[in-house]
């Protein structure tokens, strides 16, 4: 075996200690909606990127941060009605997604793909892991007040909207780590479940957090050799997706 | 007495809806300030104001240094929240910096039991859930604390024994207190001095001045007569 074929196995476990992290938080800001729609605005900078045969992660990486920024305006405007103007973005990314994607690469931008990935690509997508860690560690109390209630952390000098901002970004940088293993469809699936499976099980903070993650390290792993050994699907982003919901399922056992 | 707080002509909207149309007032320290008034005169919009959470226009000046602390009325919080009390009091505390056995000493003052600090916060009752507020307000030595009607939803006794603890804590610390209740017997036995908040002439004084039956009559005057128009239109 070259060392090369370990390589998305090093990312797609990195990328489940991210997601684990940025899922508890983005679970306790009841931002689950929001952030799923943030995963489906790389679909039409994927589309684009696949079309003018440019590197679809960086296409990707475009319109997932453009979108990001449009998902804060509108939180920042709730008067509007956040969940019809999030749920028309969403029908929107995937639709233009959808139309512009070459047929041959939609599945692959929807799913996701096991693809080779180069030394550098592995350092790049470390990186990013490392940036959203170090940065979630640092803003964990002020991210805990806001989720209790926004107006007590203005109170205490969080500020708040530079704070949801800063969180959306890492977010989506978590999700674009991920974006080559999930797909734009899949791609908060491993952000999302692992936390909800979490919260079953701890009450504490840090318990929570650290369940979160050991939730989604355990899906990747599990789904990634269910994978590699039965499937052999081209992507694993769906069986790494079916084993988070079944350890969610397993975790509504305990409450019975 | 240093002036701790001087609010000049403050305006506050919703929209084109007017909230407060210039109000002027201050506040020295060691004062304990009772904002009374009828539904939608805006008492909490001022907080909210006071806080800097809604934009406004006019003037407010805290003194130099000085960090109000707050107490809301309630908290949305989100009942499965994996958060626990002590998880609540350390954010605040590690935020400001402040010396780890403070969360403890806060905690005592308030009578939270170590049971309470490793509770998750939804499952408190409503007069434990108040006082974590309160000791979350209290926490770094707040120079001024803002109350806004801080035992709405509690039963008469416990009522009584969060502002026996806030009056007792207040005597202890010398903090400020700007408070908003409904409650006149509270305010007259608590305030030194009370602020009235009404859509036409808003009053300040000291509670004996303030809390007279036809100032009293004068305050309250409008919603009443508008709660007599429904009970009418329902009745044809």
């Amino acid at each position: 075996m070259q060392i090369e074929q370990i390589y998305p196995f090093v990312l797609v476990i990195l990328f489940a200690v991210a997601a684990g992290v940025v899922g508890s938080f983005a679970y306790m800001k009841r931002m689950l909606l929001a952030s799923d729609v943030i995963s489906h605005l790389a679909l039409p900078g994927l589309g684009i990127a696949f079309l003018l045969k440019y590197n679809p992660l960086t296409g990707g990486a475009i319109s997932l941060f453009l979108g990001t920024l449009l998902i804060w305006r509108i939180q920042q405007r709730s008067g509007l009605g956040i969940d019809a103007t999030v749920g028309i973005v969403f029908a929107a990314s995937l639709a233009i997604g959808a139309a512009v994607t070459p047929n041959e690469d939609l599945l692959e931008a929807l799913f996701g793909a096991s693809q080779r990935l180069s030394f550098i690509a592995l350092l790049i997508g470390s990186a990013a892991v490392f940036v959203v860690l170090l940065s979630i560690f640092r803003l964990k109390h002020q991210l805990a007040l806001s989720v209790f209630s926004p107006d007590l952390a203005a109170a205490t000098g969080v500020r708040v909207s530079r704070l949801d901002l800063y969180f959306l970004l890492l977010f989506s940088l978590t999700v674009l780590v991920g974006l080559r293993f999930m797909g734009a469809l899949l791609g908060s699936a491993l952000i999302i479940v692992p936390a909800a499976t979490a919260n079953q099980l701890t009450s504490k903070m840090s318990d929570f957090v650290i369940a979160s993650c050991a939730a989604s390290v355990l899906s990747v792993s599990l789904g990634w050799t269910l994978n590699l050994l039965l499937l052999h699907s081209s992507t694993p982003g769906p069986s790494i997706a079916i084993v988070s919901a079944l350890l969610f399922g397993a975790s509504l056992l305990k409450k019975i | 007495m240093s002036t701790i707080l001087s609010v000049e002509n403050l305006h506050v909207a919703f929209g084109s809806r007017i909230i407060i149309d210039g109000l002027t007032f201050s506040v020295n320290a060691g004062d304990s300030l009772a904002i009374i008034g009828p539904n939608g005169s805006g008492k909490t919009a001022l907080f909210r104001a006071l806080l800097g959470l809604i934009p406004y226009t006019g003037a407010i000046h805290w003194a130099n240094g000085v960090r109000p602390a707050y107490v809301p009325q309630q908290v949305a919080a989100d009942r499965q929240l994996p958060l626990t009390v002590k998880d609540l009091l350390q954010s605040k505390s590690r935020l400001l910096h402040l010396p780890v056995a403070e969360v403890e000493l806060v905690s005592a003052q308030t009578g939270l039991t170590q049971d309470i600090i490793d509770s998750r916060i939804g499952i408190l009752s409503g007069g434990q859930f108040q006082k974590v507020l309160i000791a979350f307000a209290l926490l770094g030595h707040p120079d001024v604390v803002l109350f806004d009607e801080p035992t709405a939803s509690l039963d008469d006794l416990s009522e009584e024994h969060v502002y026996e603890l806030l009056h007792s804590l207040q005597k202890e610390q010398g903090f400020t207190t700007l408070l908003v209740s409904h409650d006149l017997s509270i305010v007259y036995r608590y305030a030194t001095l009370v602020l009235c908040l009404n859509k036409t002439k808003p009053c300040l004084g000291p509670p004996r001045e303030i809390l007279t039956p036809q100032m009293l009559e004068e305050l309250y005057s409008a919603p009443s007569k508008y709660y007599q128009h429904i009970h009418n239109h329902r009745k044809g």
